[in-house]
Parts: structure tokens; sequence; C-alpha cells
């Protein structure tokens, strides 16, 4: 069918007549510069993984698979070996995410679920403050405070009641891999709690309102409602908590011990790998002491990223598996 | 869709049509007027902190016969609907005067607990809202767990039972371990009827249950609403007038948190005793 077009009046133009024409400009622009802002991210990865390799590789050729395996740190007699450090690395985080997840998770279901509106906020804002003390005010209140506390009252505690198991027996120094990760589960609970927090908070109402008209009781609902709906969301919160716990440096490190060795006791001074990288890389004089230290940080980048993967892979089994009917 | 039904609502079965019982009264299968309602609302009001949404609201619900809520947006029907087991509390700062009596006892009495309100008085959510982590059977039979029923055969039976009367079982039955939110939305909103029956409430509520769905999926939940009013009370909130006019005994109409009119549904459709109600129903506000 032919437009008619009105020939009795052609001066007049119409509001479309009047619009510029869409100018494709912009959106290129945004598209290459985000995309541009986006490979940067990548290319930062890649490059500190390549520095740290690059950095490390006398010491990667001299020691190969020794270096994980050995436990003699011994620059003198230039000997490295970074299990003690690994293991570590890997106690204390364990260890601060058995005390802060249950700490942050419990704290986030009580300011969504049961709190009363007034006392929220002041809570939220007190947590975030705790996220701002900086790390090295922390390890001071830990050799200061803590670590005499812990020494004189909760660790002989310990010892009377678990003290035939390995983990509690041995001297007690007060600094040691136990005060390490306590430190550290103070220094991930900020962020485990208001990740959860907003996990929480963005389960929809009416998953709560489903579990409460069946006559739930306010535990019933947050189990089946909330926390289990939530649950994916929760476990990320608890990975990024444990990619900070791997990293933390300089609290852990003023109150750990830092002596290189592996003891199941947890009353025993440890060392970690961020640790050691931040207490001798001033001392590190030999050209193979350095690569050491630097292929310590490139142990620590891949348990990082190995942590994370391993995380990201439990996700999506997590997705495909609901548990099958319950009668069936 | 039909206009006609405005004027004239046809019922899908006349066994309950109201026009029967409000003349005879006593026919054998109808609802026998004798039997106590459902229940006793007694000068009730509402508020959300300093909003009042219901005002002064007095009214019976009779009981095993559907009865709907309408009123314009913002009327305080859904309000109305939640305080009768009394979910409209988990909104913080609600305030109540009055009473709602529910077999015999006012259930806003400083010693009744509320879960045990809404374990006799189920409801069903504009939006259905299976739980995404259980299986359709979980989500079905979540409410007996809840309440401690362990027995397999029986929880089977109960399973089975409450899809039939959600007129879903034929479509799941092969599928139950399958995660209730694979269903599509009519489905799902079935599903979490046949979970709101599971524990067999004596009351269902029901907030614009159908609001989100199709026609045809409309027109299932409709069906399915008149075959449960015979072995339950159902209140049901309807923004759609002609879903009011085909599915509910009685209608209450309610305009700014007051109850204008309560009656036969019939008697509202065709002659109205209030002006507002005339004006509603047949499209000159709201």
């Amino acid at each position: 069918m032919p437009i008619a077009v009105a020939p009795e009046r052609p001066a007049v133009r119409s509001t479309i007549d009047r619009m510029a024409p869409p100018s494709g400009l912009g959106d290129k622009v945004f598209k290459w510069f985000t995309l541009a802002m986006a490979l940067a991210v990548v290319a930062l990865v890649f490059l500190v993984g390549w520095q740290l390799a690059r950095g490390s590789s006398l010491a990667i050729h001299r020691f190969g698979f020794h270096f994980l395996a050995t436990s003699t740190w011994d620059p003198v007699a230039e000997q490295f070996g970074a299990l003690p450090f690994i293991y570590g690395t890997a106690v204390s985080s364990l260890i601060a995410l058995i005390i802060a997840v249950p700490l942050s998770i419990a704290t986030a279901v009580y300011l969504t679920e049961l709190a009363p509106l007034w006392i929220r906020q002041p809570i939220v804002s007190l947590i975030e403050m705790l996220a701002a003390i900086p790390s090295v005010i922390l390890g001071l209140w830990g050799i200061f405070v803590m670590i005499p506390w812990l020494r004189d009252h909760p660790f002989p505690f310990l010892k009377k009641i678990f003290g035939w198991t390995p983990f509690f027996s041995g001297p007690i120094y007060g600094v040691s891999m136990l005060a390490g990760g306590i430190i550290i589960a103070v220094m991930i609970l900020p962020i485990i709690t208001s990740v959860s927090r907003e996990i929480l908070r963005s389960v929809p109402n009416l998953q709560r309102e489903a579990a409460y008209a069946l006559g739930a009781t306010r535990w019933e609902v947050t189990r089946i409602a909330v926390l289990s709906y939530a649950k994916k969301g929760l476990f990320g919160a608890v990975i990024l908590g444990l990619g900070r716990a791997l990293g933390e440096t300089m609290a852990v490190t003023m109150v750990i011990g830092n002596t290189p060795q592996i003891r199941a006791s947890l009353f025993a001074p440890g060392y970690t790998l961020a640790s050691v990288i931040a207490n001798e890389f001033t001392e590190a004089t030999t050209d193979v002491y350095l690569q050491a230290l630097f292929e310590i940080g490139l142990v620590l980048f891949g348990i990082t990223i190995l942590a994370n993967l391993l995380a990201q892979l439990l996700l999506k089994t997590m997705g495909s598996t609901i548990k099958s009917g319950a009668v069936q | 869709m039909e206009s006609a039904a405005i004027i004239d609502p046809p019922m899908i079965t006349p066994v309950s049509s109201p026009q029967q019982q409000v003349a005879s009264g006593s026919e054998p299968t109808a609802a026998a007027p004798e039997r106590p309602p459902a229940f006793e609302v007694e000068r009730l009001s509402i508020f959300y902190g300093e909003k009042k949404a219901i005002e002064n609201v007095t009214l019976t619900i009779p009981s095993k016969m559907i009865t709907a809520i309408i009123g314009p947006s913002g009327c305080g029907k859904s309000t109305l609907l939640r305080s009768l087991n009394r979910m409209h509390e988990l909104v913080p700062q609600t305030r109540i005067e009055g009473k709602v009596v529910f077999a015999g006892e006012d259930i806003y009495a400083p010693h009744i607990d509320p879960v045990v309100v809404r374990r006799r008085i189920g409801m069903v959510f504009q939006k259905s809202n299976p739980f995404p982590t259980m299986s359709i059977a979980e989500n079905v039979l979540v409410g007996l767990k809840l309440n401690g029923v362990r027995d397999r055969a029986f929880l089977r039976e109960r399973l089975e039972q409450s899809l039939r009367m959600a007129a879903l079982w034929d479509e799941v039955k092969n599928d139950l371990h399958k995660p209730g939110i694979s269903l599509s939305g009519g489905q799902q909103q079935r599903l979490c009827i046949a979970r709101a029956i599971a524990v067999e409430p004596e009351v269902l509520l029901m907030d614009e249950p159908a609001s989100a769905l199709d026609p045809i999926a409309t027109a299932k939940i409709e069906e399915l609403i008149h075959e449960l009013s015979s072995n339950y009370t159902v209140v049901i909130v309807t923004h759609n007038m002609q879903q009011a006019g085909r599915c509910s005994d009685y209608t209450a109409f309610l305009y700014l948190g007051r109850l204008i009119e309560f009656a036969a549904t019939t008697k509202i459709f065709t002659n109205p005793s209030e002006r507002q109600t005339e004006d509603y129903i047949t499209g000159r506000f709201g």
C-alpha cells in the first residue's frame, strides 16, 4: 500500500523529521571501551602469573617438584621446601573458615530474619567497621590482647578437654597456628557476613510466605525457604572468605609464630605462604633465595586460583543435583 | 472475555448454586445453612503503622463455600484475606482491632499461636512459589514433613491424592522427582495448591491465584477451585470480576478498607443493594 502523504501542508515537518538520525558512535565507543576494560582485567591475571613464573624459573629448575614436597627451609644452605608454608596456609585458612562461617551465616540470618528493625542497621555498621580496621592494628591487638588471653584461658581449657587428641597437645606458647586461624577468622567475618546478608535479603518474600502458610515456625521457614534457596549464594560467600583467608598476611604474620614446621598440634607455631614472603623479602640476598620466595608467591597464586576453580565446579554440581523425590 | 458473566454468572455445576441455597435452603447436597460458619469477622480494623488498611469490617464467611473478595486495587482485600490466617503480621508494625473467630475461637487471642492457625488455614499466592530446591513430590509433602509425618505409605498416598485434587497428577506422575520449578506457570500454581491441600487444612485462602496465568490455565484453576469447595472453605481475592462471578458463591465488595456489601454472588452481580457496588461491577469506577 502506498503511504499517503498529506499534500496540502508540505511545509509542516513532523516530529520524526526533526529528530537526529541515531548515532552509532555511542554504542561503538561503549562496546569497545568495556571490552578493553574487561580484557585488561584478564590480562592482569595472566601477567601476574607469568611474572611470578618468570621470577622463579631458576628455583623451579633447581628444585623441581621437591620444592612442593620437602619441609626444609634453610636459606644459608640454600635448601628450600615450601611444604610447611603450604600446610600453614591451608590449616590456618581451614581454622578460620570453621570459626567464621557459622558465626557469619548465623549473624546474617539473625540480621535478615529475626532482628528487630531498629537494631539491624547499627549491627551492620559495626560489622562494616570491623572490615575497615587495618590488618596491622588487628595484628597488634592479636599480640597484646588476644594471645595472652588465649594462652591463659581458652588454650589450657582446650588442652584439658581435647588434650588426648594430637591437635590440642604439646606446649602452649600463645603464638600458634590456632591463634593465626582465629585472627584470620576475625578478618574474614565481615566479608562473609555482609555478602551472606545480601544473599539472604535477595530471597523473595514469597518463598518465606509459602513456608509460613504451611504452618512453619521461624526456624523451619529459615531452613526450608531461606537457607535452601540461598545455599549456592552462601557457598559463594564462603569462597570469597576463603580467598581472603588464603592471602591474609600482616595480622597472621604477627601471631602465627613464623616457624616453618609441620606439627599436628594447633598450639605449635606455624608459618604461611604469605607471611614468609612478607618477612623474608628484605633478607633475600642470594638469587636463589629470592627466586624461592617468588616461587612461594606462585604457589599461593596457584592455590587461590585452584580454590576458586574448585568452588565453581562444586557450585555447578550443586545446581544439577536435586535430591530425588522423598517417596521414590 | 464473556461480558454476559457480569449479569448472570454461569455456574460450573448447579449443585452449589447460591440461588438454590438461598431459595430452598435445605437441599440435601447443598451446604446447609445451619452449618457453623467458617469465619466470623467482628469489627476488624487493621493498621500498617499509622495507615488504616481495613476499617471496622464485620462479615460471616460460610463454610464449604467459595467466598470472593473483590474491590479496586489498594482497597485492602489482600489484607483482609491475610488477616484470616495472620499472614499480614509478617509485615512489621501491624496492629489489629476486633476479632476473627475461627472454629469458635478468636485467632487473635493472646494464647493462640499463629503457626497453629496457619496449619489449619492454608494459603495460595498470586505468584506460584514452589520451593526451587525441592522436587515436585517434596514440594507437595513439605507441609506434612514439617508437621512430623514420617509414615511413607501415608505420604505416598497423600502425594497422589493431593496432586489428583489439584488436577496435576496425570501431568506429573512420571516426573515426581523433577524440580518443582521445571513445571509451567499454570502447573506450578496447581503444585502450590497441591502443597496447600496436602496438609488437609480446613480453609484455603487464595490471593489472586490466577492473575499471573493465561486464560487456559486460569480456567483450570477456576474449575479446581470449584471442585475444592466440596471439601474446603475457600476464600478468594480477585481483581477479576468475571472470575468472582464465575466461581464464587458469596461475594464481598471492599472499598477503601470498608466492607460495602456482602451477599450471595448472584445478588451482588444482578441486584446489588449499594450504589457503590453497582458502580464498581458495571465498570463505572475502579
